[in-house]
């Protein structure tokens, strides 16, 4: 037996929402993780424990809120439907919104101890050259907190792939738009079609071990930032 | 057991332990996985199934104990939406207009879903109504859907929405039972403790057939 039609969306589906939410977490979660390392702001951690919380909640609680924030009577939904957009529940765009709460932490820790480990040294020798803020950033931070960069995106990707409570609640299980693997092997499972389970989930695993093999060997080459 | 029939069994149990001395402890979830779990040795001794096929082949597998499948209730399928003041919904539904979702339990894994499957091929708008689905993976789940108003409507248990425990909002239609096959319950036991025995003979006494009616179901 191989992979039904219907499966191989389903993977597809995975890798798609892995990959926006990933650069939709590094283009947001940069500019946060940056303040975060600088910031001398008193009350600092409250954003830091804010940020952390997925990894302590369970993702249903997460799903929970959003399925009630997302209907036309929550907050989301309703300032949504305000503003003429079509509700987000059960829509792939609904399910990156949801992904990207759900991964922050395991993109955003990861550049603020980058960033944190760089020092103000190099930074105050790039202003003395007069190197402007964005500049000193992109040539000496960006650069310097690599490593930082690789970890974030691939555990930010790698916990999309795994992502399920989430989707379980917010997604509708719809083919090609919000069914993805893992919601597929639940029902594989569940149907007592553990053949079909067997060949989804071994695609699965083998995809997330080289993923993180390649990775790790890439990284190989720069100091290994811990998570 | 099943966990559509949650809310019915608490109150099932608080009349079981009033009159005897044991305990019921109850673990709530889909057939599906409490079958893949009894099956890999899951220390339950009585089964509440939301099918007849599970608790059947449990039977076959020699994991149950023989002959002791019993039909305890039988799930009556609702058109639900949690809007009120709808006259009639099924026009909605055969319109399929004023909504954007469709919330159906997946039939492939619930008997709910089997059957609202059902109905709609019966009523020629399965097919229309595709793109407007969306499944929930159990009809707790189903529920959600419609409840939180992220789906329009939504085919759910009738045990959810009219029991003692829960008044809602919303507008509904309750399909003739001729659209679509029984939904029939089945418990079976697994072991042969007396404790297990005794729960099955008070599901099928009259006081446990009454709060199972009240609570929604029909009693076959």
């Amino acid at each position: 037996m191989i992979l039904s039609e219907q499966d191989l969306t389903a993977l597809w589906v995975t890798i798609k929402l892995a990959s926006v939410s990933t650069l939709v977490l590094l283009i947001i979660g940069t500019p946060i993780a940056w303040w975060l390392s600088r910031s001398q702001w008193r009350f600092k951690f409250i954003i830091e424990a804010i940020i952390a919380l997925p990894l302590i909640l369970p993702p249903t609680v997460l799903g929970f809120y959003l399925l009630i924030s997302l209907g036309p009577n929550g907050p989301i939904g309703g300032l949504v439907n305000l503003l003429g957009g079509a509700p987000l529940a059960f829509t792939f765009t609904g399910l990156v919104i949801g992904s990207v709460f759900y991964s922050m932490p395991f993109v955003v820790q990861p550049l603020q101890n980058a960033f944190t480990s760089i020092g103000s040294r190099p930074l105050e020798v790039a202003a003395t050259l007069r190197a402007s803020p964005l500049d000193r950033f992109f040539t000496i931070v960006v650069p310097m907190a690599k490593p930082g960069f690789i970890t974030a995106s691939v555990l930010g990707f790698a916990h999309t792939l795994g992502e399920f409570g989430v989707v379980l609640m917010i997604g509708g299980n719809i083919p090609g738009s919000t069914q993805v693997a893992s919601i597929a092997i639940y029902d594989h499972v569940e149907a007592l079609e553990y053949g079909q389970a067997h060949w989804l989930a071994g695609s699965l695993l083998l995809l997330s071990f080289l993923l993180l093999v390649v990775v790790y060997g890439a990284n190989r080459r720069y100091t290994v930032a811990q998570p | 057991m099943a966990s559509n029939f949650a809310t019915a069994m608490k109150a099932l149990t608080m009349e079981f332990e009033k009159t005897t001395a044991h305990h019921v402890v109850l673990s709530f979830g889909s057939t599906g996985k409490h079958y893949a779990q009894i099956k890999n040795g899951a220390p339950f001794d009585v089964f509440m199934a939301a099918d007849i096929e599970r608790p059947r082949l449990l039977e076959t597998q020699g994991l149950a104990q023989t002959d002791s499948r019993m039909t305890y209730a039988r799930g009556k399928l609702i058109l639900w939406t949690s809007k009120s003041g709808i006259d009639d919904i099924k026009n909605t539904l055969l319109m399929g207009k004023d909504f954007r979702h469709l919330a159906v339990a997946n039939p492939k894994l619930s008997p709910y879903g089997l059957a609202a499957q059902q109905v709609m091929i019966k009523l020629d708008v399965w097919p229309r109504l595709q793109p407007k689905l969306v499944r929930g993976e159990n009809i707790a789940q189903t529920f959600q859907f419609v409840h939180s108003g992220n789906a329009g409507l939504g085919f759910v248990a009738y045990s959810q929405v009219i029991n003692p425990v829960r008044s809602l909002q919303g507008s509904f239609w309750v399909p003739p039972e001729s659209l679509y096959s029984p939904i029939d319950q089945q418990a079976v036991l697994l072991t042969d403790k007396q404790a297990g025995k005794d729960l099955m003979a008070f599901l099928e006494g009259s006081l446990a057939r009454q709060i199972i009616q009240d609570y929604g179901y029909d009693v076959p």
